[in-house]
């Protein structure tokens, strides 16, 4: 009988203010000791004020092989950032 | 000792007063939540509502060049109101809702989209006032006490700094242009001017939420405050252009170390709030039409998430 315990994401927020971000992963049986056990082997020098954990099996990730057509389109939009455009110098505030 | 005895109300308080941000699970007043639902989403309405005046000229852009660069602010606009939306969600209330007021009319929006675009040169018109003005609001919300609408505003500040540029570009090419053009630039100065100041709100005195705002640092700068900056950073700008702003009043203050600038018509402001702008009724139309149209979209992609999700538990039985 396989009685492996699954993975959980562990996303940790070290200060109000601040995203959460992902720090790593572990197992356990349940929800309630994927968080408990996040504090204890994350937060053990009060690394984070906020904790979420999410069961690996429910992240949906990109195909990193796939990137190419994935990412390129953002690639050739050089107008999307303010350096494209030609102002003179003097000009402040912008 | 403190924390143990202190009243929920107090160390919400004592947190924003030491400059901590509040998150969705913290306790909050019901007041804060509500203030926040209705600023948050009036924010989120604003970037989608804006898209429209702009959209109105995508097909008629001058050049490719003018025609990406417009598009991709409207697409920009567009991730902002979702960025928006999905920070008003963490206050406890849906998208469905927050869609359902804007269209019943229940919810506002800012004022400055019930105006129309008449001319090419508005669209660098928006882009140069109405755009430096929403960052003037917007830069200030980066450091808003609220944590998600926070960090939607420092996502949104870093991509909207195009935006300012690309509009004072097109009035920089139309002032170095034909005479005609320089006054198709003068035209949009002229309509988009007051409109803009209206933009910050009311002034302090009649504001209604601006002390409130401030003690629990939704807001860290008032509405005049917020006004007066944006009138000391355009004036010089306008110089640049060599076009002149609407107000015979406009004038450097030596003593203030400020511009000093002209009664802002109130009537006209309350008026367009009111639902009695030139755009009021055709915005909204506009977007319940597409809201509507769109409809057996949402639907279809529904059924067959829901089709999917069946055909995975047959294949598991």
């Amino acid at each position: 009988m396989k009685n492996e315990w699954p993975i959980w994401e562990v996303f940790i927020r070290s200060k109000n203010g601040l995203e959460h971000r992902h720090v790593g992963s572990l197992h356990a049986a349940d929800n309630k000791m994927a968080l408990e056990n996040a504090r204890d082997v994350y937060t053990r020098r009060n690394e984070g004020v906020s904790i979420w954990v999410v069961e690996s099996k429910h992240i949906t990730a990109s195909n990193p092989e796939k990137s190419g057509e994935m990412f390129e389109p953002a690639k050739d939009k050089v107008y999307r950032h303010p350096t494209f455009y030609n102002l003179p110098d003097e000009l402040k505030h912008m | 000792m403190k924390d143990s005895i202190e009243k929920p109300e107090a160390e919400f308080q004592r947190k924003i007063d030491e400059g901590h941000h509040i998150e969705p699970k913290d306790w909050m007043p019901e007041k804060y939540r509500k203030t926040h639902i209705r600023q948050i989403s009036q924010h989120a309405h604003s970037e989608i509502v804006g898209m429209l005046p702009e959209g109105n000229w995508i097909t008629r852009a001058p050049t490719l060049r003018r025609k990406v660069a417009l598009l991709a602010k409207v697409q920009d606009e567009a991730g902002h109101g979702l960025y928006l939306y999905s920070a008003a969600e963490t206050l406890g209330i849906t998208r469905d809702e927050l869609v359902d007021q804007l269209h019943a009319g229940k919810a506002k929006y800012s004022s400055i989209f019930n105006y129309p675009t008449l001319t090419w040169a508005d669209i660098g018109a928006i882009g140069w006032l109405v755009d430096g003005a929403a960052i003037i609001n917007q830069v200030m919300l980066t450091r808003t006490s609220y944590g998600p609408y926070a960090r939607a505003m420092v996502r949104i500040c870093k991509e909207e700094s195009f935006h300012q540029r690309q509009g004072y570009e097109i009035m920089l090419t139309l002032c170095r242009g034909t005479e005609v053009q320089k006054q198709m630039a003068q035209d949009a100065l002229n309509r988009w001017w007051w409109p803009s100041l209206m933009m910050f709100g009311p002034t302090d005195a009649e504001s209604t939420h601006t002390e409130l705002s401030m003690k629990w640092k939704i807001k860290r700068k008032s509405n005049d405050e917020l006004r007066q900056q944006f009138v000391d950073n355009t004036v010089p700008q306008a110089d640049i252009l060599g076009i002149t702003i609407p107000d015979k009043d406009l004038k450097w203050n030596e003593k203030r170390g400020h511009y000093d600038f002209g009664e802002i018509d109130w009537e006209e402001f309350w008026n367009v709030v009111k639902g009695n702008g030139r755009c009021n009724k055709e915005r909204l139309d506009t977007r319940r039409a597409a809201h509507e149209n769109g409809a057996w979209v949402r639907e279809a992609a529904a059924r067959y998430a829901e089709k999917q999700s069946n055909k995975v538990l047959s294949e598991a039985n």
